[in-house]
């Protein structure tokens, strides 16, 4: 037997042993019976003396190429038992993914807080400010330059906290529609803001009144505003708020600081429009009042109404909570049950 | 108001649904309230007709009638009511039938003896009992005797009618009328209107040789009277009646009645009074005097006010101008003599009226709202007429016309360009002139400009802004385009204040705490407590409830209600924040000011109980440690401490701390004392508020990098014994000032007060940490700087070293 073919034989004889090696123990024990000083390919690897001179260095190699290859069958080998003995151990390991994680701490923002910022965000989008106006207003700025003098028999339908004759806490956003009037520089732009805030009216809490509530008021002046902005930013409003398969149409109405007046309605959420006890059958549901600034309001707050003019609108976050969730009390709001308001998790 | 159909129809050559059509008034005009057809809901109800009645055997009260009712067989039904006779034409109900409410009505016995059915009064089928004619409030009702049994009782009642009940802004006076209804209507279905007048056939004395009426024309700009006489007061025709029951009116007789039906049809207020119960000729329209008092029709009885408008004779008053007319003048049996009032009343006068009486009429409602300035003659006559018709009066000759002050109709100049540019449409002139036609204005155009004239009814229109909402609700809104505003830009950005309230929230969400949105008004106990600084109260002229009454001084104590509202309810864990404003007052002024402040409020624990996690009662520390992850968050720019405050009185005296930065106090936090979560009813709460205009206003510090040193950090441990008033604060900051170039850090590890400490004493534990940027730190250089640091401490504070 050439000792090539030997070295093929003691190849073969190799690998079948190590694919035999049940544990780390026989892997060593192969090891060394195989690669070992004493091992056969360290012998056949002597008996090269014997052999002349051209034949060597080509049977060395050979020899080398099959000590290699074991080497490297015998690493693998051990690499799979080292495998094997840790998943077994990572096996008995195993615990119940079913039980709870571990609490951590977190908390929610207020159902109105999520209705707000989502108003918010859609109009600064589209170029407004966001203001604030004080919750404790004057007179003034609440009714009279709201178009709505002393004896306005508007003012009935608003009843109001008053603190004195003149200080009184704001029945409305839109005092900040006069404020802002006041001090914009139309030399800068136009006038286009939201305003969202706390406002009171003097109720008997009950379902579906509360003394205190929020609104946001929008206002947007300048030189070529039209009713169809209005419609079409309250379109806007609506996809946002309840999505995008909510229409809107617009009714007339009267509120003494816009003319012409529109309530404006959408889709009832229920029934999407087929009529339904929620809605009163119409199909509808009102959810905000609107219109185009009426010219005393620009005169008094010194804008010349025969240049500018523009839309405002004025939004319940209160009453869109109610609806898109269903919230049959206005009162859940502001008694702040903690299993209410952890309902309330999903933002926008 | 209610509005009928049916009447509607009269005049309107209308082709659509009642439902539809209260669609389109609502679309176009105003509100609907409700469509509603009385006999919706009503089954099986007929005509029937009583052939015998006889007493039952065991009851005093009840009859067994035998009622036609178009059968073969007559039905027998026992009957309760006290007027029933033989003979009447009454309601049955049959069997299997339904009545009001969606009642079944079944055969069954009374007291043994079977009845079919039910004899039915107008309330038993629907009527509300306001509108039920008085002599048959107490029992059934009986029909007309021509009415044929068997029938369905619904037409001989108007119950197939459907009545469109309108809810009218305050603007739209002129929509209080069937008339001004149908001017609306003509315009928005582009259809003629044929309003009917009648002349009236005077006969008799001249009216003004029979009244003299002196009038204040700044009460009553328009004044006029006329005279029937030789009335034969009845009950109205059923076709009457049926107009006024429809409309919320009850039929009372063949004069009040007209004067309703003649308000409900022009929008014109009329009273009617009896003549010959005046003192006198003569008849005064002026303000009350100080003392007057006058009994009105529904009997109340008022002290009148020297800005009350009234009618009086030579004697007294003789009603309440515009709202309600004198029991003493009134109608009644045995009138033979009716004067007509018409007449406009100053609205402020009558709104005010109205108030301090507390008579809200449907008189007053229009006077408020103001009527048909040019409708008064055609409104009296028209009554007039129908008293000659109904009730066998004889109009004397001539109105006596007192003040007839009609305003000038508004005239108003609009341009198309305005109008297409204001509602974003694209109308030409003959589109807008036809609408406003249609309305009943006259429009002459001059190129681009439309001159306008108003009828004298819509007292609503007044400037172009107003005839820009006529063309476009009649128009139509669904027509508009929808756009977005156009021109210059503008950036929509959120102040440096608002990203912070809103990073205010995110970060105490983030810390685990809800956010509330509490009452600010709250009594005046709460408002005062938990003061920041000193401020007068905030009151409420004239509030609801003394819950509601004081503007609130801090966020604090609505949260500790919120916190009691969920402990009453048996939640127990709460952990609470709010951002709101409070109202701080000066002595001497009469506006608070308002100040952005934010709260907290935990109870209970922060974390609930978990099978891996045992729950934690919170305490003063978790407390901390959220405001100082807050302030943290907020990159406030300065040094925050926290020092002991022992005087605030609703807070714990041991467990309350000053939240300074840079020395100055922006809030506090700590246990709320005992005896106030007592009184809020409430377990142990912990809590924090902090002045967030301060934070608003305080620098912040700018996100910078500083490079992590490659080299190796040393720590050293040192524990030491001090002295129990020893602060750790104090301890720190000694250790940072003497602790040489490298320390990086000082962190308590470790604090033990167990039996191994001398009394009086604590174990304080620290790990220092040294570090250099720039090369490996030699051990014997952090030895030494330790070893210095150690001494300090034993020198300067006189600790222990363990
Ligand atoms: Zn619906």
């Amino acid at each position: 037997m050439s000792l090539k073919d030997k070295l093929n034989e003691l190849h073969e004889r190799g690998l079948a042993e190590i694919k035999k090696s049940g544990d780390l123990k026989d892997v060593n024990q192969v090891r060394v019976s195989l690669l070992g000083k004493k091992g056969p390919i360290t012998e056949v690897l002597r008996g090269m003396r014997d052999l002349d001179a051209e034949e060597r260095p080509k049977v060395g190699a050979f020899a080398n190429e099959i000590r290699d290859d074991l080497t490297a069958a015998l690493a693998k080998r051990r690499e799979e038992l080292e495998n094997a003995v840790l998943n077994a151990k990572l096996t008995n390991e195993a615990i119940d993914v079913t039980l709870p994680g571990t609490p951590v701490a977190k908390g929610e923002p207020h159902v109105i807080q999520q209705i707000v910022d989502q108003i918010e965000d859609l109009f600064l989008g589209m170029g407004y400010q966001v203001l604030s106006g004080p919750e404790v207003e004057e007179d003034k700025y609440n009714f009279e330059m709201m178009n709505l003098p002393k004896n306005h028999p508007a003012r009935d339908m608003q009843d109001t906290f008053y603190i004195t004759k003149e200080i009184l806490m704001r029945t409305q956003t839109s005092p900040m529609q006069a404020r802002t009037l006041e001090t914009h520089d139309f030399s800068k732009g136009p006038l286009k803001m939201i305003s969202p805030g706390v406002v009171y009216r003097r109720d008997t809490d009950d379902p579906t009144h509360s003394h205190q509530f929020h609104q946001v008021e929008g206002l947007v002046i300048d030189k070529h505003i039209t009713m169809a902005d209005l419609k079409g930013t309250l379109q806007v409003l609506a996809h946002e708020l309840f999505g995008d398969k909510f229409d809107v149409r617009l009714r007339p109405s009267y509120f003494p600081f816009t003319e012409p007046s529109v309530e404006a309605d959408i889709t009832c959420f229920n029934c999407g429009g087929k009529g339904c006890k929620v809605c009163k059958n119409t199909g509808w549901i009102e959810v905000l009042g609107a219109g185009m600034v009426h010219p005393n309001v620009l005169k008094m707050a010194g804008v010349d109404a025969d240049v500018y003019g523009g839309f405002a609108f004025g939004v319940g976050p209160d009453r869109f909570a109610m609806l898109k969730y269903g919230v049959d009390d206005i009162r859940n709001f502001y008694l702040n049950d903690v299993r209410f308001l952890n309902q309330f998790t999903k933002k926008g | 108001m209610k509005i009928s159909y049916n009447w509607i129809k009269e005049y309107l050559d209308l082709n659509v649904k009642p439902a539809d059509l209260a669609e389109k008034i609502e679309r176009t005009s105003v509100e609907v309230d409700s469509v509603v057809k009385p006999s919706d809901g009503l089954k099986k109800i007929v005509v029937g007709h009583v052939l015998s009645i006889e007493a039952h055997p065991d009851s005093d009260h009840l009859h067994i009638c035998q009622v036609d009712v178009g059968e073969d067989e007559p039905l027998q039904i026992v009957c309760g009511a006290p007027n029933i006779a033989e003979g009447q034409m009454v309601i049955v109900a049959l069997p299997g039938s339904r009545i009001a409410d969606n009642v079944k009505i079944k055969k069954s016995k009374m007291r043994g003896i079977p009845s079919a059915g039910m004899i039915c009064s107008l309330q038993e089928i629907g009527f509300p009992e306001a509108v039920v004619p008085k002599t048959y409030v107490e029992g059934i009702y009986v029909l007309p005797a021509d009415a044929m049994p068997g029938d369905d009782v619904y037409d001989y009642l108007g119950m197939n009618d459907s009545l469109i009940d309108l809810d009218v802004t305050p603007n739209r006076g002129d929509m209080l009328s069937l008339y001004g209804a149908l001017h609306d209507l003509s315009a928005i279905y582009d259809l003629p209107v044929k309003f009917d007048q009648p002349a009236v056939k005077e006969a008799g004395e001249p009216t003004a040789d029979q009244l003299s009426i002196h009038v204040d024309e700044a009460l009553a700009p328009q004044y006029k009277m006329r005279l029937v006489k030789q009335v034969k007061l009845a009950p109205s025709p059923m076709w009457l009646q049926i107009r006024l029951w429809n409309a919320g009116y009850r039929p009372i007789n063949n004069v009040v009645d007209v004067t309703n039906y003649i308000m409900l049809k022009y929008g014109q207020p009329l009273h009617a009074f009896d003549y010959d119960k005046f003192a006198g000729q003569d008849v005064y329209v002026r303000n009350a005097k100080q003392g007057e008092k006058l009994t009105t029709l529904d009997e109340g009885e008022h002290d009148l006010d020297p800005n009350d408008i009234v009618i009086a004779d030579e004697k007294a008053p003789i009603a309440l101008a515009g709202v309600m007319g004198g029991l003493d003048t009134a109608i009644a049996d045995g009138t033979t003599t009716v004067a007509i009032e018409a007449a406009v009343f100053e609205h402020d006068h009558i709104r005010k009226a109205a108030q301090r009486h507390n008579l809200h009429t449907d008189a007053s409602q229009r006077f408020e709202r103001g009527v048909n300035r040019t409708g008064l003659q055609d409104a009296l006559d028209a009554a007039a007429q129908m008293m000659d018709e109904l009730a066998g009066g004889t109009v004397q000759a001539g109105t006596v016309v007192a003040a007839d002050n009609v305003p000038a109709p508004a005239v108003i100049d609009i341009t198309m360009t305005h109008i297409n540019a204001v509602l974003g449409t694209t109308l030409d002139q003959p589109q807008v002139t036809h609408i406003l036609e249609m309305l009943g204005c006259t429009v002459t155009a001059a190129g681009d400009t439309l001159t306008v004239t108003v009828p004298v009814r819509r007292n609503d229109i007044h400037i172009p802004a107003d005839l820009l909402e006529e063309i476009a609700r009649i128009y139509g809104y669904d027509e508009l385009p929808a756009t977005l505003p156009t021109g210059r830009m503008t950036m929509g950005e959120l102040t440096t204040a608002q990203k912070l309230m809103r990073a205010t929230r995110h970060s105490l969400e983030g810390l685990g705490l809800n956010q509330a949105i509490s009452y600010a008004l709250t009594t005046e106990d709460k408002a005062k407590m938990f003061l920041m600084q000193p401020s007068e109260t905030t009151k409420l002229a004239w509030p609801m409830s003394v819950d509601h009454a004081v503007l609130r001084m801090n966020v604090i104590t609505g949260l500790l209600d919120d916190i009691a509202y969920n402990s009453a309810r048996k939640v127990k864990d709460v952990a609470l924040y709010e951002q709101g404003r409070v109202f701080y007052r000066e002595d001497g002024t009469e506006r608070p000011s308002e100040q952005e402040h934010i709260a907290g409020a935990i109870t209970g624990t922060l974390l609930p109980a978990a099978w891996d996690q045992p729950a934690k009662d919170v305490d003063f520390y978790q407390v901390k440690g959220i405001v100082a992850a807050y302030l943290k968050d907020m990159a406030v720019n300065g040094d925050v401490t926290y020092v002991a405050n022992t005087d605030m009185p609703e807070m714990h005296p041991g467990r309350t701390a000053d939240i300074l930065v840079h020395g100055h106090r922006i809030g506090f936090m700590g246990q709320v004392h005992p005896t106030v979560a007592k009184q809020f009813k409430i377990g142990a709460t912990y809590v924090f508020e902090l002045n967030l205009q301060a934070i608003i206003d305080m620098p912040k510090q700018e996100n910078q990098y500083d490079v992590i040193s490659r080299y190796p950090a040393i720590t050293r441990d040192v524990a030491m014994l001090v002295d129990n008033d020893v602060t750790n604060d104090q301890i720190v900051e000694l250790i940072e000032k003497r602790g040489g170039a490298h320390l990086q850090s000082v962190k308590l590890f470790d604090i033990y007060d167990g039996v191994k400490v001398p009394k009086g004493k604590k174990s304080l534990a620290y790990t220092l940490t040294y570090q250099d940027k720039h090369e490996t730190l030699v051990d014997d250089a952090v030895t030494q700087a330790f070893e210095k640091v150690e001494k300090r401490l034993q020198d300067d504070l006189g600790v222990e070293i363990r």
